[in-house]
């Protein structure tokens, strides 16, 4: 039992190392900002494509999006990470990691937003029209604000996906929380700063969670 | 021309393909039985801890509300390197495997609980009464009568769930786990090519695209209702 303790929560060392855990916080704060803005606005797109009357249009979508939903993020990191540089594009891990994860979560954002949409009956979006709206205008102002609302708490945990998702960014050294826990672990030989880590994650993210479940009660009731 | 020729010997190199394609099935098979697995785990847990929450006892509840929270809250690589290099500091060394079937299944049965539950709840209060009427038992009410109900209502989230996290087994390559992506990487650095990755991403596709598509075809069964 104290081996388990000084192992895993050792007080000394989570102080050693709080404030290397904290500059990689930083950096998972400013990816998540970064992925979840562009994957929020591609999805949207992707959506729309998928929704479109246009066949042309409409099949592309579907595609992209269920290719992008077979492969695993974190072949998709890889894949640019450590392939593109073949092609005479090295990028950052930064950005490797901020596009990876937009196209992976556009994938996931666009299904949340379809479903939206199409919960929206057609004659709000009739009436509008009727009311001499543009299409333009009948989208913004009319079905995506009922359609994101009715979507909400799977937007919310997609949300919370994504945050648990740019863990992955460790794996090509970028210095985010858990890249600094697991270097933190290493010099110390101890186990502490990932535990640590571990219980960041949850700080952040258990109020998420909550929420997310006492939507999904209160849709089911 | 000369750039589209480039471009393909370094990402569809036919010859690196056919020497690497035996490693890469034994890559494949690896990650299906992994993700075999860690579904076995995750799903019968999952109903498991439902079932368990569904008699209302007060601390069984607790527990269980906590695990799930937990297990949906923390990113799954967190836990996979607390086990990998954690616990061999108490002497406790497990294969990667082990670990990654344990940490995915587990994460995958904090979801299944939730949405069996979900599907539970949404059981009307009348067809547990009516069970309960006829002389069932609770426990013979909640596996006839309320269990077949929330299942129809659980699955196509359950699925999409079972999918992202059987995709997660990309996360072993982290731990030395031999399956696709730890091939390719592998291959990667042996040959100095990119056209490893592009098989391993090829592979990935071939094993999760029916996957992708039965969650499709219960969409279009069950589909959205407001």
């Amino acid at each position: 039992m104290q081996d388990f303790i000084r192992l895993f929560f050792n007080l000394e060392v989570m102080a050693q190392t709080l404030p290397l855990l904290m500059q990689g916080l930083w950096m998972t704060v400013k990816l998540c900002a970064a992925v979840i803005a562009l994957g929020l606005v591609g999805g949207l797109f992707l959506a729309l494509g998928a929704l479109s009357h246009r066949r042309w249009l409409r099949w592309p979508a579907f595609a992209v999006i269920d290719f992008l939903r077979a492969l695993p993020p974190l072949v998709l990191l890889i894949f640019i990470y450590s392939g593109l540089p073949f092609a005479g594009l090295a990028i950052s891990p930064f950005a490797a990691v901020a596009v990876a994860f937009f196209l992976n979560n556009s994938a996931y954002y666009a299904e949340i937003y379809r479903a939206g949409i199409q919960s929206v009956p057609a004659g709000q979006t009739e009436a509008a029209r009727a009311c001499g709206l543009t299409t333009g205008q009948t989208l913004a102002h009319v079905v995506l604000p009922q359609a994101v609302r009715n979507v909400l708490p799977d937007l919310l945990s997609n949300t919370v996906e994504v945050v648990k998702l740019t863990s992955l960014a460790s794996v090509v050294s970028l210095a985010e929380l858990l890249y600094s826990a697991n270097m933190a672990r290493s010099l110390t030989y101890n186990a502490s700063p990932l535990v640590l880590a571990a219980l960041v994650y949850l700080l952040l993210l258990w109020p998420l969670v909550r929420l997310v479940s006492r939507y999904q009660r209160r849709l089911a009731a | 021309m000369d750039g589209l020729d480039r471009f393909l010997a370094t990402f569809f190199n036919a010859r690196i393909f056919a020497r690497y394609l035996p490693d890469m099935l034994a890559g494949v098979w690896t990650t299906i039985w992994l993700a075999g697995a860690v579904i076995a785990l995750g799903l019968s847990l999952g109903l498991a801890l439902a079932c368990l929450r569904a008699y209302g006892w007060r601390i069984a509840s607790f527990f269980i509300i906590c695990f799930a929270d937990m297990g949906r809250a923390l990113p799954p690589l967190v836990l996979i390197l607390i086990m990998y290099f954690g616990l061999p500091g108490l002497g406790l060394r497990m294969p990667g495997p082990l670990v990654l079937i344990l940490v995915l299944g587990t994460v995958l049965a904090a979801f299944a609980e939730e949405i069996f539950w979900a599907g539970l709840t949404s059981v009307p209060k009348g067809q547990w009464e009516a069970g309960r009427a006829t002389g069932l038992g609770f426990t013979q009410t909640l596996v006839q009568i309320a269990l077949p109900q929330a299942a129809r209502l659980a699955l196509p989230p359950l699925v999409n769930r079972v999918l992202a996290i059987s995709k997660m087994t990309a996360l072993g390559s982290v731990i030395g786990v031999s399956e696709i992506l730890s091939v390719a990487s592998t291959a990667q650095s042996f040959t100095g090519s990119a056209a490893p990755l592009t098989m391993g991403a090829i592979a990935y596709v071939i094993v999760f695209l029916p996957l992708v598509v039965l969650t499709r075809l219960l969409e279009r069964r069950f589909a959205w209702k407001v």
